[in-house]
């Protein structure tokens, strides 16, 4: 069960696994995630599914090497099992036909904002896509975007592919050049934040997509709290998307960072223990 | 659900029972001391999970269960949820035969070694002990019935009772509480075939997320469940009913009858200034990491928790109590309870507070916070309070908690835990097509058959009660399953 059956390094620190999952791939909706736990000792992590493939019966899953968790998934090889896969979890994407829709991606937000824009897509929406990265290197699904979006817009940090800049640069000019009815923004925090404050001023409606720390996973827990128009919301059963205007981003960031000092005692300890 | 008056008394009328009982007369019998529950000491075991209550010995047991009167009309059984046969089981325990005194709890209790530790006795079947009218301690019910089904678990002597024909039918428990796992038992002893869907990792629900290792170890759960499975039910893990499967693939599937035991599982939080400030969880989150994902051997398991040196949890209830006590054992220096009542309107049971106090917590009762102050990062340092005055009695005929103005004051705090009460998880209700949901987001069921409005989906525990007991949601699961039972071979005759 949930037996890893393809690895694809994406980037120095991304990594695609595709992951056996029957029931979950025929269930799954684009904008929704699972919660895995890779052995015993092991955090339940929450990602977010990629891809799903309801023949072969897998879903895909994309992991950032940033601490002890996600690098032991990031580590598994084909043959190597997940111990545990449970899901798909939170609310679905509204899918409907609006007109234009703006996927914004920033680094491996890239991944979760693929199936979503690809659905908007299938719609019958006219699909820009502007993805973001510090550099060419860390660019990941550009060619599978490519594949359906009618117009792939690149920006790096470093400007060693596609245009010289962040992010928002890019999501501008197509703001200033034609009509937007929807941005689907994901990726880090700060990018969401500067996108959400950026479509705001073009009257865009916007919606992010968060990553928060979770436990269960299944609303039990309150771990993935945010304040969403002044409210406390639950990413993991009121999301995890949500308006991206009303979002508080600071509050956000700061709780990513509850366990700062805790993630990198464990990944010291964790790194030592490959040596 | 009724005890069958006949039953209890043929089996007090039997030879061996009648010639124990006049081995001693009643006023010997109660005459006799309650015993005391050995227990670790506060120092000890405060900085450490190991279990607190360490259990009577064989002697103390023998000697506790001559004090029970042997009542001709036993008062204590009206008083327990799950009806268990009290004197059968205490007279076994005098007689010696600890072996038989756990079937005979097994009986009508599917885990004894659970209830006998976290049920609040004192309230129910101790609370209906006669000694209460001649103003005497009761039988200590709670310590001899831990005592009887920890003897058969360790003697690695559990039997497990034949089932006597298999019933051609599958029915399903949602979540593997108590409730469910009380339904699951019951159906599964009548033949039918059971399998139990937890959406965790880790089976038994509050069992395992919820209560401390040092009040009900894990091990013990993990016996109870292993004796489930013995007796033929199945467990799935990593399944959210209503995400994972819907009811209409199950019944598809072939599963004709469903118990909803899901739990009050969404915490609530008081919607004050600064509650999202790092260090403020729910108690669900708090408990969670350090039960269920082993957080207090962090960084030897991987999931961190703050390690708070003044941890304020808010609330009065046993969940409350678990926090604080937990919180204690993760090395906090000041550890309080929070609570805007005074200690007697307090739901805990008193042998928390008694162990909380032991290990030191302070309780700052008629206090109730109003604003979190943090730091620059975002991090809980200070927390508002005031103090509260005792009004006229409200619905729940407690005091009502009024505000005394000009009381506030700030106490330094680096973790807090809002401990205040949980709301049913909205996951499952919303997924049921037809099922009656009240205003509070619980299931509305016919009280005496569990049976929600439509007609083969039955629920019981807090996904019907809000926030209860243990042992309630256990005499859910068990009323539950005697209706399923009728409405299904009711339905399918021959079966």
């Amino acid at each position: 069960m949930n037996e890893v059956v393809e690895r694809k390094v994406l980037s120095e620190n991304v990594v695609m696994l595709v992951v056996e999952a029957a029931v979950i791939s025929r269930k799954q909706c684009p904008g929704q995630f699972v919660i895995v736990r890779t052995d015993e000792k092991g955090e339940r992590i929450p990602l977010t599914i990629a891809d799903a493939d309801r023949e072969n019966g897998t879903i895909t899953l994309i992991i950032q090497k940033v601490g002890t968790s996600s690098s032991k998934i990031a580590h598994l090889n084909p043959g190597d099992s997940l111990l545990d896969v449970s899901g798909p979890l939170g609310r679905p994407t509204h899918i409907e036909k609006l007109g234009t829709v703006l996927a914004c991606g920033g680094g491996v937000g890239i991944a979760p904002l693929y199936p979503i824009a690809r659905a908007f897509k299938e719609a019958g929406n006219k699909l820009i896509a502007v993805l973001g990265a510090r550099n060419r290197e860390l660019l990941i699904l550009e060619k599978e975007m490519t594949a359906f979006a009618d117009e792939v817009i690149i920006m790096t940090d470093d400007g060693s592919y596609g245009r010289k800049g962040v992010i928002t640069v890019g999501i501008e000019d197509v703001l200033k050049r034609e009509p937007v009815h929807l941005a689907v923004a994901i990726g880090p925090a700060v990018m969401m934040k500067f996108t959400a404050l950026l479509t705001k001023r073009y009257d865009v409606p916007t919606i992010a997509s968060l990553n928060t720390i979770m436990v269960d996973g299944t609303g039990m827990c309150g771990a993935c709290r945010v304040s969403v128009g002044g409210k406390t919301r639950f990413v993991c059963v009121d999301g995890p998307e949500f308006d991206a205007h009303l979002i508080d981003y600071d509050e956000m960031i700061q709780r990513l960072n509850t366990y700062k000092a805790e993630e990198k005692l464990s990944f010291d300890g964790y790194l030592k223990s490959l040596s | 659900m009724p005890v069958d008056i006949h039953d209890l008394h043929a089996d007090r009328n039997q030879e061996w029972r009648n010639e124990l009982r006049s081995r001693l007369s009643a006023k010997e019998r109660s005459a006799l001391p309650r015993v005391k529950m050995p227990e670790l000491d506060a120092r000890e075991r405060s900085t450490g999970f190991r279990e607190v209550n360490t259990g009577l010995s064989e002697e103390l047991a023998m000697q506790e269960a001559k004090r029970c009167l042997d009542c001709a009309a036993p008062t204590c059984i009206s008083g327990c949820p799950v009806n268990i046969n009290i004197p059968g089981f205490i007279k076994l325990i005098e007689k010696g035969d600890f072996s038989a005194a756990a079937r005979k709890l097994k009986e009508t209790n599917a885990l004894p070694a659970v209830c006998g530790r976290v049920c609040p006795q004192e309230i129910q079947c101790e609370a209906n002990c006669v000694y209460q009218k001649m103003k005497k301690p009761p039988v200590a019910i709670g310590y001899l019935e831990r005592f009887a089904s920890d003897c058969e678990r360790l003697a690695g002597a559990v039997i497990v009772p034949g089932i006597p024909e298999k019933v051609p039918i599958r029915v399903a428990a949602v979540g593997s509480g108590p409730a469910s796992l009380t339904f699951a038992g019951q159906m599964a002893k009548w033949g039918f075939q059971v399998t139990v869907f937890e959406a965790l990792h880790e089976l038994a629900g509050v069992l395992s997320y919820g209560i401390p290792e040092f009040r009900l170890p894990k091990s013990i759960v993990r016996s109870e469940i292993a004796y489930l499975e013995a007796l033929g039910v199945v467990f799935e893990r990593n399944v959210i009913v209503g995400k994972t499967v819907t009811i209409e693939e199950m019944r598809e599937q072939g599963f004709q009858g469903f118990f909803i035991g899901s739990g009050a599982g969404l915490p609530k939080f008081m919607n004050i200034p600064g509650e999202n400030s790092i260090g403020i969880y729910s108690s669900n989150e708090y408990l969670t990491r350090v039960n269920l994902m082993k957080a207090y051997q962090f960084p030897d398991y991987d999931t961190p928790i703050v390690r708070g040196k003044r941890v304020a949890v808010i609330g009065g209830g046993n969940t409350a109590m678990d926090s604080v006590r937990t919180a204690v054992r993760l090395g906090a220096e000041r550890a309080m309870i929070v609570y805007r009542r005074s200690e007697q309107e307090m739901p805990a049971r008193i042998e928390e507070v008694h162990h909380a106090k032991e290990e030191g917590v302070e309780f700052l009762t008629l206090t109730n916070p109003i604003e979190y102050i943090a730091d620059s990062e975002g991090r809980v340092r200070q927390m508002k309070v005031q103090k509260m005055g005792l009004g006229a009695a409200d619905d729940s005929g407690r005091r009502r908690p009024v505000v005394i103005p000009g009381s506030e004051y700030l106490i330094d705090v680096d973790t807090v835990v809002v401990g205040v009460g949980t709301d049913p998880n909205p996951l499952i209700p919303r997924a049921i097509q037809g099922i009656e949901v009240s205003k509070w987001g619980t299931i509305v069921v016919n009280e005496e058959t569990m049976q929600s409005a439509v007609p083969d989906i039955f629920a019981g525990g807090d996904i019907v009660r809000g926030g209860a007991t243990v042992i309630l949601a256990m005499g859910d699961g068990k009323k539950a399953a005697v209706a399923m039972r009728d409405h299904l071979l009711g339905k399918f005759p021959g079966n």
